[in-house]
């Protein structure tokens, strides 16, 4: 099976029903996407699937083979430095574990919203939980970022 | 064996690698010495290497520790390479008497250590260099790793190997607030780059050769063993590697955590799980809470007339609360890898006590403490969970079992139901009140579990566990009389500590009993905490702040109403104003719109990690106020994930006011002080707008 992760084109030997997660982490050395409910609660587990946000641990990579798969090192080049020089400005991580996630659900809004409103960052960002609750600076990141 | 034994027993490390200050450098600071070779060293290149002890799991030690070397050193902090230090006495904190990471001590601790290491360094290289240079030491100046007398120019590194034979006597001057570079000025953390580009390693990024991940089937309730297993059908399975039995449970080996799942989902295991009565069910856990409740207890805290401190004749007020069970949910769920081999064992993984993990896993492999080697990770979270050592016993025993390097890592669903949770606790508090409205007596009692009885028990004297009594013994209320009583009883619940411990449950009762004594003698709370506080006028100071910056006392058209909470914690004081609304309905929840809050900090070491902590530490706090508990069934765990334990997420999240003022001596903890003021400040605003009193959390019974 080959699987397209940040446009590279990789062999993978797994069962057609593992989770996107597990073929990430486990068999691709993909480790920015991180494990957090495996019930799609938590969103720690974003990626894009041909640009939409999805959570790997409910996609099987049966069902991906034909996609583009992206993490943030893959976004295209001036966004992922945006959101990456944003989150940095704003210190918004504080363990970091879920912020590859919450990434990529921004990268998702900015990419469809240049602008997004208060309310827009919390209707995209409601999905994905941060337990050390940078919430406050995830949404002055995301503000940075449109405006950068 | 007891975990302080292995505190006793950790192994030294290796100094081979260690090029250039100080070969046997001692600074005498209070009755300890430290080894600067233990913090730092200085390569020829003039890259300078520090080592950090204290776990990394969001409060920014990775920094700070770095920070207060360097401050006086005189060393860019964006140049020095940080290690994660290994298990080592030397990195013993010597307030909590272990290398842990908790307790809000990391910087109170380091304050004077770290900062004198740096010091004593830069002595070592001025005096190298002014033996070298043949100048006055005194002309000699220390810049940013470049050393200058006059024309002579030498970098740090230039230097280190003669300024690692010279022994400096006496202990260095620090520097004076006006000199600081790093300390109370802005600069960015040191680990956000690799957290924003996903090369921070976490426990769960452990990668070794040939490495195989275990997942573990455990007892849904706590403790169970295992009667007896048929893996026949796992077995049956393509890609099984392994199945091994260990004391917590069986363990499936496979090559990807989903294999591994489906392997230890069709096990056929029957568990001994022994009596559980005492757990089947809430109703059964509180009956015991109530019963003990009723025995007497140690008493803590004493002043005045402790043995009858209500004053007869005079207006007398009691109330009851409760608090519920919590998890830590940290966002990585609990892992571990290890690796037995050749008689040594090595451990990587999310870790708050290294010497604990140093002592579990030399009994679990066989082999003695200095044969064990502690790899501690970045930390997705701690809050107190990783500083149990379950998870490194049982990733220690699956490599033992299988003779293979292996990461352990649990479910969300293992993490929810085999934490040590906070515990329950029922409190009651009285109060007698004069005419003129000055609460003139005070009891409270607590009926709680003991965390330190189970972690550890020499701490605990006379059914007093100092860690019960955060929260009650350092109230800062002037009341001339005065009875703290606990109660420990165990209700057959894995317990452990959880971010501000006992904090969270005296301060809950504590503060809203305070203004149930406003409510019924008409005073306002503020100004009726104002007047208790008179002996403590920094905690005045933070109040009346807080008042201010929240419009206490001003009206509102949106029908909003404050609530306020303020505590000393960890040498901090804070106080915290809700501002809520909620519909006129019975079953109206709240709405938490904004929290404001002042914090004295003493000194304020990190100004923005200071705010950062706060926003956690209160979000945290609301989150379990609002929605969160933990709850038992027929001696397991109800709750399995974020659906039945619904964590705070964006939308519910409040906007954040937080004011620092520092009040002067030495810097306090910072990590735990914004969780316990909160819920309190919800619950009164509550009242404040309904005439409904909150006694029990959390407040949205999910």
């Amino acid at each position: 099976m080959k699987l397209n992760i940040n446009g590279k084109v990789l062999d993978i030997d797994a069962q057609g029903d593992t989770p996107l997660l597990w073929a990430l982490r486990d068999h691709l050395d993909v480790k920015e996407v991180k494990f957090g409910c495996g019930a799609g609660l938590c969103g720690a587990c974003t990626v894009h699937i041909d640009g939409q946000p999805a959570r790997s641990c409910q996609v099987p990579i049966s069902a991906v083979t034909n996609n583009k798969i992206t993490t943030i090192n893959g976004l295209p080049a001036t966004l992922s430095k945006k959101i990456k020089d944003a989150w940095i400005a704003e210190e918004v991580p504080q363990c970091g574990y879920c912020q590859h996630g919450q990434m990529m659900s921004a990268a998702a809004l900015l990419t469809k919203n240049k602008n997004p409103s208060d309310n827009d960052i919390t209707n995209a960002m409601d999905g994905n939980i941060c337990r050390c609750g940078t919430y406050s600076r995830i949404r002055r990141a995301i503000h940075r970022a449109a405006k950068a | 064996m007891d975990r302080r034994s292995f505190i006793k027993t950790s192994s030294v490390v290796s100094t081979g690698l260690i090029i250039g200050i100080g070969a046997n450098q001692q600074i005498a600071i209070g009755a300890e010495a430290i080894d600067t070779n233990a913090w730092l060293r200085i390569a020829p290149d003039n890259t300078v290497t520090i080592n950090n002890a204290r776990s990394e799991m969001g409060q920014d030690t990775y920094t700070t520790m770095a920070m207060l070397i360097v401050e006086e050193l005189e060393y860019p902090l964006n140049k020095v390479k940080i290690e994660i230090a290994p298990a080592n006495a030397v990195y013993i904190n010597s307030l909590l008497g272990g290398q842990i990471t908790g307790g809000s001590t990391s910087v109170r601790e380091a304050w004077d250590k770290l900062r004198l290491v740096g010091a004593t360094a830069k002595a070592q290289l001025i005096a190298a260099a002014a033996a070298k240079w043949n100048v006055p030491v005194t002309s000699v100046t220390a810049n940013q790793g470049m050393l200058s007398s006059g024309k002579n120019r030498a970098t740090y590194g230039e230097m280190a190997t003669a300024a690692s034979t010279i022994k400096v006597t006496g202990t260095p001057t620090l520097k004076s607030p006006q000199e600081y570079r790093y300390i109370g000025k802005a600069f960015p953390r040191l680990d956000t780059p690799t957290k924003v580009n996903g090369t921070a390693i976490y426990g769960i990024d452990v990668r070794q050769p040939d490495m195989l991940v275990a997942s573990l089937a455990q007892s849904p309730v706590i403790g169970g063993k295992v009667k007896s297993v048929d893996s026949s059908a796992t077995k049956a399975l393509k890609g099984i590697d392994a199945v091994v039995e260990i004391p917590d449970g069986v363990a499936v080996l496979a090559k990807d955590f989903y294999l591994a799942q489906k392997g230890r989902d069709a096990l056929k295991i029957e568990w001994q799980n022994g009596d559980t009565k005492a757990t089947d069910s809430m109703a059964a856990i509180e009956q015991g809470l109530r019963a003990a409740h009723q025995k007497n207890g140690a008493i803590v805290g004493k002043l005045g007339n402790f043995a009858n401190p209500l004053q007869a004749g005079e207006k007398t007020i009691t109330a009851e609360y409760m608090m519920p069970y919590q998890a830590h949910a940290t966002l990585e769920p609990v892992n571990c890898a290890a690796y037995v081999h050749n008689g040594e064992c090595h451990v990587w993984g999310p870790i708050q006590f290294q010497q604990g993990a140093q002592g579990v896993a030399a009994a679990a492999a066989g082999v003695a403490p200095e044969k064990v080697f502690i790899h501690t990770t970045f930390l997705g979270g701690g809050y107190g969970r990783k500083l149990e050592l379950d998870f490194i016993s049982q990733a220690v025993a699956i490599s033992k079992a299988s003779g293979k390097a292996i990461r352990l890592l649990w479910t969300r669903e293992d993490d929810m139901t085999h934490d040590f949770y906070r515990p329950i606790s029922l409190h009651t508090v009285s109060a007698s009140v004069d005419a003129k409205g000055k609460i003139t007596g005070l009891s409270s009692k607590m009926t709680s579990q003991s965390v330190t009885a189970r972690a550890f028990p020499p701490f605990v004297v006379d059914g007093n566990d100092p860690f019960m009594n955060e929260g009650s013994v350092n109230l800062t209320y002037d009341i001339p009389n005065l009875r703290i009583e606990n109660v420990i009883h165990e209700t057959g619940v894995r317990v452990g500590y959880w971010r501000a411990v006992s904090n969270n449950l005296n301060t809950f009762a504590l503060e809203s009993f305070i203004d149930e004594v406003a409510a019924q003698t008409s005073q306002d709370p503020v100004k009726m905490r104002m007047d208790l506080l008179s002996k403590h006028p920094r905690a005045q100071k933070v109040l009346a702040t807080a008042a201010k910056k929240a419009g206490w006392g001003e009206n509102r058209s949106n029908g909003h109403t404050l609530g306020v909470a303020q505590t000393e914690a960890y040498g901090a004081y804070i106080a915290v104003i809700a501002e809520i609304s909620i519909g006129k309905d019975a079953k109206a929840t709240p709405k938490v719109h904004k929290l404001t809050a002042v914090v004295d900090p003493g000194v304020a070491v990190r100004p923005d990690q200071i705010k950062a902590q706060l926003e956690s530490g209160m979000l945290l706090g609301l989150s379990s106020a609002m929605k969160t508990q933990i709850t038992f069934k027929d001696g397991a765990v109800e709750q399995k994930n974020f659906d039945s334990y619904p964590m705070m997420r964006m939308s519910e999240a409040p906007l954040m006011d937080i004011t620092i003022i520092e009040g002067g001596g030495k810097p306090s903890g910072m990590g735990e002080v914004g969780v316990p003021s909160v819920a309190p400040a919800v619950v009164n605003a509550i009242a404040s707008a309904t005439g409904k009193r909150i006694r029990s959390l959390p407040i949205i019974k999910v």
